[in-house]
């Protein structure tokens, strides 16, 4: 058995394997299936100020080897999920990352603040999610917006912050670069690309918000490209996800720098993939008589 | 709620209708703790996101799990395509099911299409005391008569042209029902605008009425929050989400 530990800012995973945020609610459901304690973390459900009823349905549209939601981050609001959900996820024995959006500063601020007290291990802000009006992806493509959310909730907070960068920009790295001059720990990509698909009998769009985010193993490659291209420009961890469905895909990955990843929607097609992810990343390892993990990360030799 | 996820035997494939076939599944451990109502999220080859279908039959003996389903599209017909002796890959058993009672004298269940599987198993707890109305485009989308015929309950056939059975929908059978005798619940499943004047008829005669919704699914299991539907709880507007709270609502729940 390899050495799967990993640490990212200064905490200790026993894995580098995390279900990505909104993929895997508050792990209630799959612990059905699985002992959430055999995960490297879980990024839960990405969490408001108040609370969010989400869009009209559909939600979702299936794409080849993909997928579209327009979930726009249904959630209960930071307090029921500091007081209902927080307790229990803490006592799993695995590293939980709160995963926050706001639709501006002062609420991102708010939501860090509300967390500061907490036993909460990470912070991971997404200034990338492209279903929600305000805030959101504006956060995400712009670098001044950008800076400015990482600065203020940087100063609201003493947690691990982890920022979540959008893919739909022209260049991910000036971003990271900003969020990383800001005093981000960590930055974690890619979230969802944006997408849209027709019923071409009614020419309706699938989803009721017309476009929304593309996920699942058809963005790996471009995955793959922005978070080698991310590890080049920065100095602080990166989390890669986006399109993960098996070990060797979480390898490709950490050899293109990612100290950890995440894995989204392939759940929903393997329930047990997170727990699966694991075993095979360590099979990889035992066949290459690689004693640890963290061996793999940045490895790749470019041409 | 309690699920597993695994490959199951398939014991035996039929063709029921036109593009319409009957899977049963040997799967035990998901048999002795599923209700009528709730669904299984099927894998099929080749596709990131499951397919929910109905449970149409719960052999507790045997330990066999039926379900019947439409080739609608890519993934449907690549299920379809699996045999007697292959194993299907479900998570089940998934979803809120049906209220049964069994003080109920008097019960009607109404299926329209494709909807008309998950009337079965209702249909077999309630025997002589259920009236089935099933209501399809016309005979050749007719299923599962004979099946309804040996639980006792006494069956209304209704097709849209007239083909079989009686010519019309299955609305007007259950306003006749309910005006001469009237039920203690009535079940439905099927298209949206069915449920709906479904709804309405129960409203107006105020007898309680479950049905059971349909909308696009990704985790099956209440995580994702994409199977979002408009209901009214405590007053309040709120989405309830169909692979977790449903698929069964109450009728007098449910925003159109
Ligand atoms: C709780 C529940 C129970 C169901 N029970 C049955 C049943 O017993 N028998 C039966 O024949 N059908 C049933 N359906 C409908 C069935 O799930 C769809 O016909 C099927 O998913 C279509 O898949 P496809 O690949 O053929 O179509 P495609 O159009 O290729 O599918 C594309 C995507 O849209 C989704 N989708 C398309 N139509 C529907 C729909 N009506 N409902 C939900 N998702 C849809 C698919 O799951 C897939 O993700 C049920 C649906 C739900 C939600
Ligand atoms: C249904 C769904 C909901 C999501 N919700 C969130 C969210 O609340 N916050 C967030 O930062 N990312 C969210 N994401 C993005 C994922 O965390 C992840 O970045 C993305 O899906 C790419 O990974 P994948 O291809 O493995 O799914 C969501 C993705 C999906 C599919
Ligand atoms: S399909 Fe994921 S919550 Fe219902």
């Amino acid at each position: 058995m390899a050495d799967l530990s990993v640490n990212i800012c200064g905490v200790d995973f026993k894995n580098p394997v995390i279900p990505a945020s909104g993929t895997f609610g508050y792990g209630r459901e799959y612990e059905h299936l699985f002992s959430l304690e055999k995960l490297g973390g879980i990024s839960v459900k990405g969490t408001t100020l108040k609370k969010r009823t989400g869009n009209l349905p559909p939600r979702i549209a299936e794409t080849p080897a993909g997928m579209l939601n327009s979930v726009g981050l249904q959630n209960p609001g930071i307090d029921h999920f500091i007081e209902e959900e927080l307790p229990y996820l803490l006592t799993k024995n695995t590293v939980i990352i709160a995963n926050i959006a706001g639709a501006d500063v002062e609420e991102c601020v708010q939501i860090a603040e509300k967390l500061e007290g907490t036993q909460v291990h990470m912070i991971e802000l997404n200034i990338s999610c492209p279903n929600v009006k305000q805030g959101g992806a504006a956060f995400g493509t712009s670098c001044s917006m950008a800076s400015q959310v990482t600065k203020s909730v940087r100063n609201a907070t003493t947690k691990p912050l982890i920022v979540k960068l959008s893919p739909n920009v022209t260049d991910i790295t000036e971003i990271a670069r900003a969020v990383e001059s800001e005093g981000a720990d960590a930055v974690s990509l890619i979230n969802t690309l944006m997408g849209m698909r027709i019923d071409i009998n009614t020419r309706r769009p699938v989803l009721h918000n017309n476009v929304g985010g593309f996920s699942g193993p058809a963005v790996f490659p471009v995955a793959v490209r922005m978070v080698w291209q991310t590890a080049n420009a920065v100095k602080i961890p990166v989390i890669g996800m986006g399109g993960i469905s098996s070990g060797e895909d979480a390898i490709e990955m950490m050899m293109a720098g990612a100290s950890a990843v995440q894995v989204g929607a392939v759940t929903f097609s393997d329930p047990f993939a997170p727990v699966r992810i694991i075993s095979e990343i360590d099979e990889f390892l035992n066949r290459k008589n690689i004693d640890s993990v963290r061996d793999i990360v940045g490895t790749v030799k470019p041409w | 709620m309690n699920f597993v996820q695994g490959k199951f035997f398939i014991t035996e494939k039929t063709a029921v209708a036109k593009q319409i076939y009957s899977f049963r599944i040997e799967c035990p451990e998901v048999v002795k703790i599923a209700c009528a109502g709730q669904f299984v999220h099927i894998k099929a080859d080749g596709f990131l996101l499951r397919r929910p279908i109905s449970i149409c039959g719960l052999d507790r003996e045997k330990g066999l799990l039926r379900i019947v389903f439409e080739v609608r599209g890519k993934g449907t017909d690549k299920l379809s395509q699996l045999n007697k002796g292959d194993f299907m890959d479900i998570i089940a058993p998934l979803g809120h099911g049906f209220t049964v009672n069994r003080d109920y004298k008097k019960v009607v269940l109404i299926g329209g299409g494709i909807g008309t599987p998950p009337m079965l198993p209702l249909a077999e707890i309630y025997g002589d005391r259920a009236t089935v109305i099933t209501g399809f485009r016309n005979s050749g989308a007719v299923i599962l008569q004979e099946d309804f015929g040996k639980t006792g309950a006494e069956t209304v056939l209704c097709t849209d042209d007239g083909s079989a059975g009686v010519h019309g929908f299955v609305t007007e059978p259950l306003a006749e029902i309910l005006k001469k005798n009237g039920a203690d619940m009535v079940y439905a499943c099927g298209p949206a605008p069915m449920l709906k004047k479904v709804s309405e008829i129960c409203r107006e005669k105020n007898i309680p009425c479950e049905i059971s919704l349909e909308e696009r699914m990704a985790c099956g299991v209440g995580a994702c929050l994409g199977c979002a539907c408009r209901i009214k709880k405590n007053g309040e507007e709120v989405f309830a989400h169909v692979c977790k709270d449903g698929p069964v609502f109450n009728a007098e729940e449910v925003l159109w």
